[in-house]
């Protein structure tokens, strides 16, 4: 494995993130949006800083989903069809090295953004909330930061099944918005359904990223206290493991693919 | 002392996309081999095997059958990528970079030092005379300009065996010059270059051997001078009745070709 190309790779990615003007427009749509609530103040003082906080949080999360499926969806194949990926594997790099680099840059890419985003947000409750915990808000970011990494290796999977990167990018931000939102009820859902289906409901539930575990915005929301650091392991190690999945899918489909 | 390129008995075939049509042979049986500092110009038409036996000798396809090797290794092992450059046709490399930003990266995956990186960057961008332009994005830059920007990360790496796939193609005039005097002085140079083109005199002027592609077998081969001897006539003419052009009477533009010595 050739480290040095990795890095190479990566640090690439990193630099096409902020000479694109994705980033740079989300953030202000973010932060214009956030202020511009921030401003109301028509609930009690305890209600808007809530009321704030989650808007400003659901606003982070949206973007930066957007961000990381949109950069990791497009990066392969924008390799291919401006035929950089020619001279590329033709240095003294495996395809592995370019899925690995490609993901390293898209995760570094990722975890700036949301650094800009979350000191963002943080300066925002700092100014309307006195109570404002650092150990939860780092919890919070650290887990949003991993949730990110499965659906970046998500989509630079994608990437080499779907021709298009509009087609993939979609696909990634529907299954993203189910995982989000239905996953966590299917197993009541299943409960409920006659053989085979409810296994193939059970299966898809035990089998499927659990996205939401990764969502600890009602923690800072809220000022709960932090949680504990052995579950954030946990949580942590169950990522890893569904990124490794998805990159190997990857690795596999990208050595498989005809070139040029 | 062993050739830089060693092929033998070559075979690639694929699976066409074009309904019915099945397998497809892109290049059948090809032997060859290019020894230290010789220019060797691979000319064929559309779809005769040229790039298809490029793409083999990076390592972008395995071959069906047969073997190829890179300065005694394996086209298979990245390894024997590591004293090679490469320019495809027409590629339109990272736009939001500059060409300096663009070498240092390539300089990177070789893991050459930095010292040596900023040495070798305007080494390069001096020979392909991109220094003014070293700075800015290479989406300003023109075609001609894009393309020799190509031969500059193809040479970062002071490669010892160049392959460049039609170097000159969709440039004007001029940028062809420029191109091909970079050619001739990495001759002088003494790399080993194997280029594919189209431009027939282009190739007369560089190369020391030329092989003659057609249907994916090599049918000619050997330096122009005897080449040029052994049909009694030009390259162009030698080139038209390899691939069979000059016999067909239908042809609009129909040449009268001497019949072929015997070898």
């Amino acid at each position: 494995m050739n480290f040095s190309a990795i890095w190479a790779m990566a640090t690439l990615v990193v630099r096409e993130l902020y000479r694109r003007k994705d980033f740079y427009v989300l953030f202000i749509l973010t932060a214009v949006i956030t202020l511009s609530f921030g401003a109301v103040n028509f609930f009690n003082e305890g209600g808007i800083v809530r009321y704030l906080k989650e808007i400003c949080l659901t606003l982070i999360w949206l973007s930066s989903i957007a961000i990381a499926v949109m950069t990791a969806a497009r990066q392969i194949p924008d390799e291919i069809e401006r035929k950089t990926v020619l001279p590329l594997l033709a240095k003294p790099v495996t395809r592995t090295d370019v899925v690995l680099g490609k993901y390293l840059g898209c995760l570094l890419a990722c975890g700036i953004t949301l650094l800009v985003f979350y000191v963002f947000f943080a300066a925002v409750s700092a100014s309307k909330d006195s109570t404002f915990q650092l150990v939860s808000w780092f919890q919070a970011l650290l887990m949003h930061w991993a949730m990110l990494s499965i659906l970046i290796a998500m989509a630079l999977a994608g990437s080499l099944v779907f021709a298009a990167v509009s087609s993939n990018a979609t696909i990634v931000l529907l299954a993203t918005g189910f995982i989000l939102g239905i996953l966590r009820h299917l197993n009541k859902v299943a409960l409920m359904q006659p053989e085979p289906m409810q296994t193939i409901l059970y299966t898809a539930y035990f089998c499927l990223p659990h996205l939401e575990f990764f969502d600890l915005r009602d923690l800072i929301v809220h000022s709960h206290p932090a949680v504990g650091w052995w579950p954030i392991l946990l949580a942590l190690f169950y990522a890893d493991c569904f990124t490794a999945f998805f990159l190997v899918i990857a690795c596999v489909l990208f050595k498989r693919k005809a070139i040029g | 002392m062993p050739p830089i390129v060693q092929i033998d008995d070559l075979v690639v075939e694929y699976v066409s996309k074009e309904r019915g049509e099945g397998v497809k042979r892109a290049v059948n049986g090809l032997s060859l081999s290019i020894g230290e500092g010789e220019v060797f110009g691979f000319l064929g038409p559309n779809g005769a095997g040229k790039t298809t036996t490029m793409k083999v000798l990076l390592g972008f396809m395995p071959p069906t059958s047969g073997s190829a090797s890179l300065f005694g290794t394996d086209v298979r092992q990245p390894i024997a990528r590591q004293r090679i450059g490469y320019l495809p046709e027409l590629t339109y490399y990272y736009k939001f970079l500059t060409t300096e930003e663009l070498l240092r990266f390539y300089a990177r995956i070789f893991k050459i030092p930095k010292a040596e990186t900023e040495k070798r960057i305007n080494e390069v961008l001096k020979l392909v005379e991109l220094e003014g332009a070293r700075k800015k994005q290479i989406k300003t830059y023109s075609k001609g300009m894009q393309q020799r920007a190509g031969l500059a990360q193809a040479l970062i790496n002071n490669p010892d065996l160049l392959i460049l796939d039609e170097p000159t193609s969709g440039l004007d005039p001029i940028g062809r010059m420029k191109v091909r005097e970079i050619i001739q002085r990495l001759k002088e140079e003494g790399k080993t270059v194997l280029f594919s083109s189209h431009e027939l005199g282009e190739v007369e002027t560089v190369c020391d051997q030329v092989g003659i592609l057609h249907q994916g077998e090599l049918k000619e081969h050997g330096p122009v001078a005897d080449l040029v001897t052994k049909h009694g006539t030009h390259l162009e003419q030698i080139f038209l009745n390899v691939v069979g052009y000059a016999t067909d009477s239908e042809s609009p533009t129909e040449v009268e070709i001497p019949k072929e010595e015997s070898p």
